[in-house]
């Protein structure tokens, strides 16, 4: 078994019942605190496969292993432990708008508190101790007591990072983080979660349609296309035929260009 | 700032704010909801050796579930079925006859201020008059029969009709409209052009819906003497032959479902 | 699109082509001979001497009713007290079983959509189809009269109306917010109570509020069929033919609704 390997697929294949093929036997590993992009067109099944880590979506076949757990053949108890150590942040945010921030952030701990605790809101000290650290860090403590449709995009954002992270994770599975967001704000929200990996030694799944701001964050960019992989490795080593080979024929000079100039 | 908030708030309890904030008037309405169902289901009189008595009884009634009769008194099942919908139908075409200029006069858009009044405070009325109560008053005037059946119900779908209708035309889309009146129509015309295309899959709808209630309390009008289904359900009850108020409940229930199932369709098809 | 020749050889444009045309004519045509047969039957059974005669008992009714006999009013404080209670503990009792009933319905909650649905549908259209005073005609049947049968008229009637509308309030919540509760490890209870609860609140208060509304006006009437309320002192002033009472009754019911529309409006303002 190789060690340090956070995350690993095996031959995951998700097939829906209308007869798509999402994904297509795919052989993944995510090491330790490797924050890893994941681009593809629409449909690639970028969508997919994070939610076949998780089990959102089931699986048709294959193995995920979470460190040294399988997760594919987990009963329902199991399987809620398991998504313990797995902070999800989703597209367009999914807060429940109608409790207000701190319960949205709170929410992150339910697979660790009993039903009567959650629905009486009686959350442990440690527990809302550290939902206000975090709120703290991404900068909302004074919305605490707001309702979530109170607030704006970024902020909403914000508070699923939160929420995602007071699970005390270990893997964070991001879905489209940035997608409804103006360019500056999915700047921050793109930094503030690599800013967190990095403090917490998470590992990273970040699904992303934005090329150039996946380049400008990560570590690591694998690109899907037709459920299979098509490309793995560092930003810096994707060239116009990469991008060719994950999205199809295209003008890609000026997406590169743009991010070149940017390190630059 | 930010720090000190912070600091504020570690190691503090927190709650979930309350809904109603001010912490008097908060307990004040739990105290006096709290008070109010105890003396309001005090105040319920109960002689629990009829009830369980009578659960004997109900469970006859469950029992004639399974073994309805809908043949013994088949006549007076049929006539009262007939009726009844003859009833809901021919007080369903008056109604929705009535109901749309009348609805077009409750909307605040293209009626005059006087029209407007008296259109809705015919609404008015008709909503705040139980079909039941209006159905003993037209009894007692009209005599017994399915007229004043009739009368009520159409009366109960004006009030009803012209509402929607009237709010769905001060919902519709204004610019439509006034670019047919900006050809240069007559008020027919432009109702004819601008507003009825909008309205009309709506009207349908609601029309239909109205036909499947007008069923629905046809069914009870029998029983203050105002024709339909309702008289003989009433008998059915007064002389305990439970298997025949059975069936008479399934028939009414398996109507209310093809009606609906119907409605269903005929809407999803204008819409 | 319809365009026929005409003999001159011109085009003429129509709205719709000759068949469309004949079908519509005979669908009206028909349309109008089921209203006419309609129309016949219930003059059939209708004595037309007596609603020739309907301008002068209304005048005579009108004119035996008032004024109103104030005095009674004393004897109508505890029905229309019964009255509210029968609307109101009904309308709790009916949201008890609505719930879940609503939730079992539901099709992105239900346990089974083969077993358990089909079966809470079939509750739901029941006691929807059936009027709340038949219900409370087979209750007084049942467990004698009085406002315990009332009462259970009225929540057997609104379970229906309620668990109806709160299903459709289910099936149509974000289902991206339970997914975001079901991805931090929740159990079911706690995805209802986090993800799925808060959506439906306010489908929930409205419902409450608006069933309770038309509750009120229901309760006035089941007293006619001795289910209690104000209806009973309805039902023996109309035996006795005393007007003026029928009158102030019409007048307290008319007013109850009038508050009772009055207050659900307020009351739904300031929860939405």
């Amino acid at each position: 078994m190789y060690w340090g390997a956070m995350l690993r697929l095996e031959k995951l294949t998700k097939v829906y019942r209308t007869g798509d093929r999402a994904l297509d036997a795919v052989d993944l590993e995510v090491p330790n605190g490797q924050v890893v992009a994941l681009i593809g067109p629409s449909g690639a099944g970028k969508s997919t496969l994070i939610r076949c880590i998780n089990r959102l979506v089931e699986p048709s076949s294959g193995k995920v292993f979470i460190g040294d757990e399988e997760i594919t053949s987990l009963g329902a108890g199991a399987l809620r432990r398991a998504r313990r150590r797995m902070g999800m942040i989703f597209q367009e945010y999914a807060l429940v708008e109608r409790l207000t921030v701190m319960e949205n952030v709170l929410s992150g701990r339910l697979g660790y508190v009993g039903f009567w605790r959650s629905f009486f809101r009686k959350y442990p000290q440690s527990d809302v101790d550290e939902a206000f650290r975090l709120l703290d860090r991404v900068g909302l403590v004074e919305m605490a007591d707001k309702r979530a449709d109170e607030l704006s995009g970024g902020q909403r954002q914000r508070v699923g990072i939160a929420r995602a992270l007071i699970q005390n994770p270990a893997l964070l599975l991001v879905d489209e983080p940035t997608a409804s967001l103006d360019p500056k704000t999915s700047r921050q929200i793109m930094r503030l979660i690599c800013e967190l990996c990095e403090e917490r030694g998470l590992a990273a799944i970040i699904n992303i349609h934005d090329v150039a701001l996946a380049q400008m964050f990560v570590q690591r960019v694998i690109g899907l296309n037709k459920g299979a992989i098509a490309f793995d490795g560092a930003p810096d080593s994707m060239t116009e035929d990469t991008l060719t080979m994950i999205y199809g024929e295209e003008d890609w000079k000026a997406t590169i260009a743009k991010v070149e100039d940017e390190a630059a | 700032m930010s720090a000190a908030a912070l600091d504020a708030r570690i190691g503090k309890p927190w709650k979930k704010p309350a809904f109603i904030r001010n912490p008097y008037l908060r307990w004040g309405l739990y105290i006096s909801a709290a008070i109010y169902i105890l003396l309001a289901v005090s105040s319920i009189e109960v002689n629990w050796a009829r009830v369980s008595e009578g659960l004997v009884r109900g469970w006859n009634f469950l029992a004639a579930f399974a073994e309805p009769d809908f043949l013994s008194r088949g006549k007076d099942i049929r006539e009262g079925m007939i009726e009844s919908v003859i009833m809901t139908v021919a007080s369903t075409v008056v109604g929705i006859l009535i109901s749309v200029p009348i609805g077009l006069g409750a909307a605040r858009n293209i009626a005059p201020l006087p029209v407007y009044l008296i259109c809705r405070g015919i609404v008015a009325l008709s909503r705040a008059l139980n079909e039941i109560i209006v159905a003993i008053l037209m009894v007692a005037i009209f005599g017994f029969g399915p007229l004043a059946g009739f009368i009520t119900l159409s009366f109960a779908t004006i009030g009803f009709l012209s509402k929607l209708l009237a709010e769905d035309i001060e919902d519709m889309d204004r610019v439509q409209a006034e670019a047919i009146k900006a050809t240069g129509s007559g008020w027919l015309q432009w109702i004819n052009y601008g507003v009825q295309p909008q309205v009309m899959p709506r009207l349908i709808g609601l029309s239909m819906y109205r036909l499947d209630i007008n069923f629905r309390e046809s069914a009870v009008l029998g029983l203050v003497g105002a024709g339909g289904i309702g008289a003989t359900l009433n008998t059915a009850f007064d002389r305990y032959e439970y298997d025949t108020a059975a069936a008479i409940l399934i028939i009414i229930i398996v109507t209310v479902m093809a009606l609906e199932y119907l409605s269903g369709i005929i809407r999803a098809r204008v819409q | 699109m319809p365009v026929s020749t005409l003999t001159d050889g011109r085009k003429a444009w129509q709205l719709r082509d000759r068949k469309a045309q004949l079908t519509r004519w005979f669908a009206y045509f028909a349309a109008v001979a089921v209203f006419m047969w309609c129309w016949k039957k219930i003059s059939d059974s209708t004595t037309w001497f007596f609603v020739w005669d309907a301008p002068r008992i209304a005048s005579d009714i009108g004119s035996r009713a008032f004024p109103p006999r104030w005095s009674y009013m004393e004897k109508l404080w505890e029905p229309l007290w019964d009255t509210l209670n029968m609307a109101t503990l009904g309308t709790l009792l009916a949201l008890v079983f609505a719930v879940p009933i609503a939730f079992l319905a539901a099709r992105n909650t239900t346990p089974s959509a083969v077993f358990v649905r089909p079966v809470a549908l079939l509750i739901i259209v029941s006691s929807r189809s059936i009027n709340s005073l038949i219900w409370a005609l087979l209750l007084v049947a049942i467990i004698g009269p009085g406002v315990l049968a009332g009462l259970l008229a009225i929540a057997l009637r609104s379970i229906g109306f309620c668990a109806k509308l709160l299903y459709e309030a289910i099936e149509e919540i974000d289902h991206k917010q339970v997914e975001a509760v079901t991805a931090t490890g929740a159990n079911p209870l706690q995805v209802m109570a986090y993800g799925i609860v808060p959506q439906i609140m306010p489908a929930f208060a409205g419902v409450a509020v608006f069933r309770w509304d038309i509750n009120i006006r229901e309760s006035t009437v089941l007293g006619l069929v001795g289910a209690g309320g104000i209806g009973v002192q309805m039902q023996a002033s109309l035996n006795t033919l005393a007007w003026p009472q029928v009158a102030l009754i019409l007048l307290v019911i008319l007013l109850a609704v009038i508050v009772s529309e009055w207050v659900s409006a307020k009351v739904r303002g300031a929860i939405i």
